[in-house]
């Protein structure tokens, strides 16, 4: 007996034929070609409805595939019909012993066709499974493959900076995400500090991600400015950016020499700034990466005065829910960052947060990513600067400008919270610290805005320094008369020359030293304890 | 951390108390705000008033130039017989104050209370 067994993929265009059948088809030397029965044709639905055998020879319908099927030699068909659907088909030719087919064996192949129809849909759908098995497996490996490719784009380790401490987490959602963050240090010794995030999750955020953050690289080789940063990430990426896709991202330059950091934001969660005084938002104005062509950043900066710590985020965490569908919220992070002293432990307490506010069961819906950038207490290793055993508190530049003494003042003030300082005397030093700059800033540098002064404070057990450095060299500064008030309010006096006047009554002592090209102030405060301290 | 605004204002609506008004102060006091102030200080002389009050309790800054720009009000006071009156001082500011000895030349008040029965009694 031959048997023929036609693809069902040949027979109703729909499912593919297992690869076995398909090889017995081709190996075995009885097997007669194929007819195939397309499913407008009338022998179609009579097998879908006819049960058991159908004899050719005394069929009587009107239909090319019996035709063909008659041309092929072929004389009964067996229908394989399972829960309504036509599975696959039995074609048997004339017996090989030239007898006609008994009674006994139409009943036989009628018995067989409802077990065979079965066995067939079985292992169509065991191919099927095997087939999206096999297709799954692909696209796990390769998104793992993604997801390894993806995290060699992100720094392998943190910078390492004497005095600093960086740190950084990133947690993506899926395999692959859309979450970014970035250390470039530049020519000129500063440190490009960059998190994003780009719209939507999975492989299409990720391939943007990579994009964007190429983009920025390069863009930080030819511009140190974080505005003129993102403004030119933005115009290389809108015209290839997906529709309905962006970019947020903060871009952040930091000089580890002074703690001065400046910002510019294209539309990402405001980074918060850890100081003795609270947790602020630093906060700058720009559009989203990718949204718009000519934009424009706004360029902020701040400075991070020894302990204070930055941190910078992505919406994964505030935006996270608990079972109850609260979001973990601004205020509950600035709460937590504000109780905790930051540094790399900062990650680990945050994550430990969001975990215990979420559940265990949570479905994390968004990437997380944060990093941290904290400034230590550095001791002196400078042993002109003072005593031995000094600690700088702080040393920074600030740019010459009218009123420019004014957050010298405060940072400086900050910096002293470090050590044990009364509150009454530290309005006297920032009095005394602000005249000092003021004069720095007018007579040494003559408001010349390429002249920056420079401050450090430091203390040792005994005593708090300020030191306040012009480039006015060491040229003589002209010296205001002793301030006569009757003689002011007489007009024989000018009203003004308060200054060196205020700063010898708020410190306890004052020295004055000079180079060829600098000029210097040192204040001097006695702390707690010291007999003479004011 | 954002500079306050300077802002010099004569309280309204003026309140002539015993031929004195108050002019409100806030934000810091350095050299820019020279005309600003001058200004109040010329509309609460317009007023005809024996006593100028002026209100620190919106000052948190006030450096040399600033004291020299109320050296330059007291002045003017004494120059047209007003007397200074002032309130509102931080510690700190009254410590400076105390200092340059301006305290000698004006009369201060811790709050606005006290100022204003001062005016009281000078009837």
């Amino acid at each position: 007996m031959s048997v023929l067994t036609v693809p069902l993929r040949k027979l109703i265009r729909r499912n593919p034929a297992p690869a076995s059948v398909r090889a017995v088809e081709t190996r075995s030397a009885s097997v007669l070609s194929a007819v195939e029965i397309l499913p407008n044709d009338p022998l179609y639905s009579l097998c879908l409805s006819a049960s058991g055998v159908i004899d050719l020879e005394t069929l009587r319908l009107e239909s090319d595939a019996v035709r063909q099927l008659r041309t092929a030699g072929i004389r009964l068909l067996i229908p394989l019909v399972n829960q309504g659907e036509l599975v696959g088909m039995i074609q048997l030719g004339a017996r090989m012993s030239d007898q006609e087919y008994t009674s006994d064996d139409l009943r036989l192949l009628g018995n067989l066709a409802p077990q065979a129809a079965a066995a067939l849909r079985v292992a169509h759908l065991a191919y099927q499974q095997q087939v999206e098995a096999r297709r799954r497996e692909r696209l796990d490996q390769e998104l793992r493959v993604a997801g390894i490719i993806q995290q060699t784009l992100l720094p392998k380790a943190v910078p390492s900076i004497d005095g600093w401490q960086f740190a950084a987490y990133w947690q993506p959602a899926r395999t692959v995400g859309g979450d970014f963050y970035d250390f470039v240090p530049l020519q000129d010794g500063r440190l490009m500090i960059v998190i994003g995030d780009v719209t939507d999750k999975g492989v299409p955020a990720a391939l943007v991600m990579a994009s964007t953050r190429t983009i920025l690289r390069a863009a930080a080789e030819r511009l140190i400015s974080p505005g003129e940063i993102l403004r030119r990430a933005n115009d290389v990426l809108h015209p290839d950016m997906p529709p309905k896709m962006f970019v947020t991202c903060l871009c952040a330059v930091l000089d580890p020499h002074t703690g001065r950091m400046q910002y510019a934001n294209a539309g990402h969660n405001a980074s918060l700034q850890r100081t003795c005084d609270g947790v602020i938002e630093l906060r700058a104005r720009g559009m989203p990466l990718g949204l718009m062509p000519g934009m424009t950043y706004e360029e902020k900066e701040t400075i991070l005065a020894p302990e204070d710590t930055v941190f910078m985020y992505s919406d994964g965490l505030v935006e996270a829910h608990d079972s109850e569908r609260d979001m973990f919220g601004m205020k509950r992070l600035e709460t937590l960052i504000g109780e905790h002293r930051g540094g790399d432990a900062l990650i680990a307490y945050l994550r430990d947060a969001l975990f215990n506010f979420t559940g265990a069961e949570w479905e994390q819906e968004d990437d997380v990513t944060f990093v941290v950038v904290q400034r230590h207490m550095q001791p002196s290793a400078d042993p002109e600067s003072g005593d031995g055993d000094s600690t700088v508190l702080d040393e920074f530049e600030s740019p010459s400008e009218p009123g420019g003494e004014r957050a010298v003042m405060e940072r400086v003030a900050r910096a002293v919270s470090a050590v044990d300082f009364p509150p009454a005397r530290i309005e006297r030093l920032k009095t005394a610290v602000a005249e000092t700059v003021m004069n720095a800033m007018e007579h040494g540098n003559h408001y010349r805005a390429d002249l920056p002064i420079k401050v450090r404070v430091q203390a040792d057990a005994r005593r708090l320094s300020v030191f306040v450095t012009d480039q006015g060299g060491d040229v003589p500064i002209s010296q205001a008369p002793t301030p006569d008030l009757e003689a002011k309010l007489a007009g024989t006096q000018s009203a003004r020359g308060w200054g060196l006047f205020l700063i010898k009554a708020m410190v306890d002592d004052l020295h004055v030293s000079a180079t060829p090209t600098d000029h210097t102030v040192q204040l001097v405060f006695h702390l707690a304890g010291a007999h003479d301290a004011k | 951390m954002p500079n306050k605004p300077f802002s010099a204002s004569l309280r309204e609506p003026v309140m002539h108390l015993n031929k004195g008004v108050i002019i409100d102060l806030h934000g810091e006091i350095n050299g820019t705000v020279e005309v600003a102030l001058n200004a109040a200080y010329d509309r609460a002389e317009a007023e005809d008033v024996h006593s100028i009050v002026l209100n620190f309790g919106g000052v948190d800054y006030i450096n040399s130039t600033g004291i020299a720009l109320i050296v330059g009000l007291l002045a003017r006071a004494r120059k047209s017989s007003r007397l200074l009156i002032v309130f509102g001082l931080s510690d700190h500011y009254m410590d400076i104050f105390n200092i340059t000895r301006l305290v000698d030349f004006m009369n201060v008040y811790p709050d606005e209370q006290s100022a204003v029965a001062q005016l009281s009694q000078l009837q």
